[in-house]
């Protein structure tokens, strides 16, 4: 089996799991759920820095050093302004 | 033992903390602990790929840090609630825009790779990103009212957005050196690129205001299957898992806005709506109306054994959310049960209205989605719907209606309906509501915030 369908096979079963995860988060914590999920997708930061730390030329460096700078602002503002709000939820 | 095992491994475990941070999302309680856990798996997998990476120079990484941490942390702090949805927006196009950066590098790395599954996953992974990027620089220019909110149209819209779909896509195919154009790879990349970026612009242009929830969702969803596409072309596992868990979250986001809109996906993209065609505006307003003052309010609320408020996105725009829940607790001091009854797109995005009243204060616990309160309207005292409207209209129980079928909150089934409001104004969908002429149903005209300051005084001046 080649990378690609590993890859693929992940990918199914890893969205199948994240449905059955998600579908069970209340409606009263959907916009946290966003930008918490928000956050994750700044995981393209480990492929910046992929990117970045193997760069050869002035293009490369560039390009990582500007993916990981968007990357990280996904990661830390989402991650920031998530716990943020959940903190705000509290039961009286 | 081999050291890639080790990597391998802490990307796993990355990977299980994302789905057990996830988890804990599932009840407000644990929540707080779910978002750690996720971002302390975010770590690990930076941890590890900074131990697994060959650094040439950390100068870049560094730089490249220090620059989104201060941006990312700063905005977190000061973004105000309301502004969320273009927050989120933001923060979105800069994951696509990281996710098509990385597969624009590979490219660059070797613009020679042609037809083949590292190839194809480039591309894929360029054009997702890039339509992600545009897309949620635009959702965020007219959330934050930059641009029009209004859709933006031209005849055979639909046709051109395909016919440039149609054409980025050869351009993708002839870069890798397949089909009937005959040009170095680099170039082609580059207009298939723009492209894009162009793409992104024109999907989301003509989408209207009020439909920016769905494309906020989506766009999320994009922004995992962005991640999840750099994944496949640098190889790594736990992006593809992120990005996956991403794009399923969004995507079912999506679908629950559609359908608290009742509307399609395709209707939200290629259909205009928001205008009142066949409908007969001359008639709005002109019934007549009993309308109360706040006085008449207080005592309407404060001697009965429950009230439901319906807040709408005019309560938050009128920032009258803390005004609101002060009324909410000098009731409750009077015994009364109050409980808060809340539309699937009450808000500007899903689950917004919720994490305005918790900023005010509101317990979370007396919060209700619609299916878990529409039941118990027939044996609600009061109702007090503030700054909503379409989200109240039974017309959406008849079948000619142009809302017909939409999910609404059955507010006219309960013994006294109060409806606070500026004017008897249509909601989105511009049509009347019917609601608003019962006799059950005292209008309360007036700016949210202050009919909402005037109501504290008169339920504070109750005996």
């Amino acid at each position: 089996m080649g990378e690609l369908m590993i890859g693929l096979y992940v990918f199914v079963l890893a969205a199948l799991a994240g449905r059955e995860v998600i579908t069970k988060v209340p409606p009263t914590l959907h916009t946290p759920l966003m930008s918490g999920a928000n956050a994750i997708s700044g995981i393209a930061i480990v492929g910046a820095i992929v990117v970045a730390a193997s760069a050869e030329g002035p293009t490369q460096t560039v390009l990582g050093v500007v993916a990981i700078a968007m990357a990280t602002i996904n990661v830390v503002g989402g991650f920031l302004v998530t716990d943020r709000m959940l903190s705000m939820f509290k039961k009286r | 033992m081999n050291y890639d095992v080790f990597i391998e491994l802490a990307y796993l475990l990355s990977a299980v903390l994302f789905v057990v941070g996830l988890k804990r999302l599932q009840s407000p309680a644990t929540a707080r602990l779910g978002n750690a856990l996720a971002s302390l798996a975010m770590l690990v997998a930076i941890v590890t790929t900074l131990i697994d990476t060959e650094i040439l120079t950390w100068t870049g990484i560094l730089v490249g840090v220090a620059i989104g941490g201060l941006i990312g942390g700063v905005t977190a702090r000061r973004v105000e609630m309301t502004q969320m949805p273009q927050l989120v927006g933001i923060f979105n196009g800069f994951g696509g825009g990281a996710s098509a950066l990385v597969a624009v590098a590979e490219f660059l790395n070797t613009p020679t790779i042609g037809m083949g599954t590292t190839g194809i996953t480039i591309m894929l992974g360029t054009l997702i990103g890039a339509v992600t990027f545009t897309g949620s620089f635009i959702a965020f220019a007219k959330l934050q009212e930059l641009i029009t909110t209004n859709p933006i149209t031209f005849p055979g819209q639909n046709w051109v957005n395909l016919l440039i779909f149609l054409g980025v896509l050869s351009l993708a195919a002839a870069a890798l050196g397949v089909g009937p154009i005959e040009a170095p790879p680099l170039t082609l990349f580059y207009v298939f690129l723009a492209g894009a970026l162009l793409l992104g612009v024109l999907i989301v242009i003509p989408i209207g205001g009020a439909d920016m929830p769905v494309v906020i969702s989506l766009l999320n969803s994009y922004s995992g299957l962005a991640a999840s596409a750099a994944g496949f072309v640098i190889g790594n596992m736990v992006l593809i898992i992120s990005g996956a868990l991403v794009g399923a979250s969004g995507l079912i986001l999506t679908q629950l806005m559609c359908k608290g809109m009742n509307r399609s996906l395709a209707n939200v993209a290629f259909g205009g709506f928001g205008g009142s065609a066949g409908v007969d505006r001359a008639l709005i307003g002109k019934r007549p109306v009993r309308s109360a003052d706040a006085e008449a309010v207080a005592a309407e609320l404060g001697y009965v054994n429950s009230v439901v408020v319906v807040p709408g996105y005019g309560l938050a725009v009128a920032q009258a959310q803390h005004e609101l829940r002060k009324v909410g607790d000098l009731l409750a001091a009077r015994g009364v049960d109050v409980r808060y009854a809340i539309h699937p797109v009450a808000g500007r995005m899903p689950g917004h209205m919720n994490v305005l009243l918790a900023e005010a204060d509101v317990s979370y616990d007396k919060l209700f989605d619609l299916d878990e309160i529409n039941d118990d309207f027939a044996n609600t005292d009061a109702v007090l719907i503030v700054g909503a409207n379409d989200v109240v209209n039974p017309a959406a129980r008849d079948p000619g209606s142009i809302i017909a079928g939409m999910p609404i909150l059955d507010v006219d089934r309960a013994r006294r309906v109060i409806v606070m409001k500026r004017s008897l104004s249509p909601g989105f969908a511009g049509i009347d509501n019917d609601l608003f002429y019962m006799d059950n149903t005292l209008m309360f005209f007036g700016d949210a915030k202050e009919s909402m300051s005037d109501l504290v005084r008169e339920v504070r001046e109750l005996t």
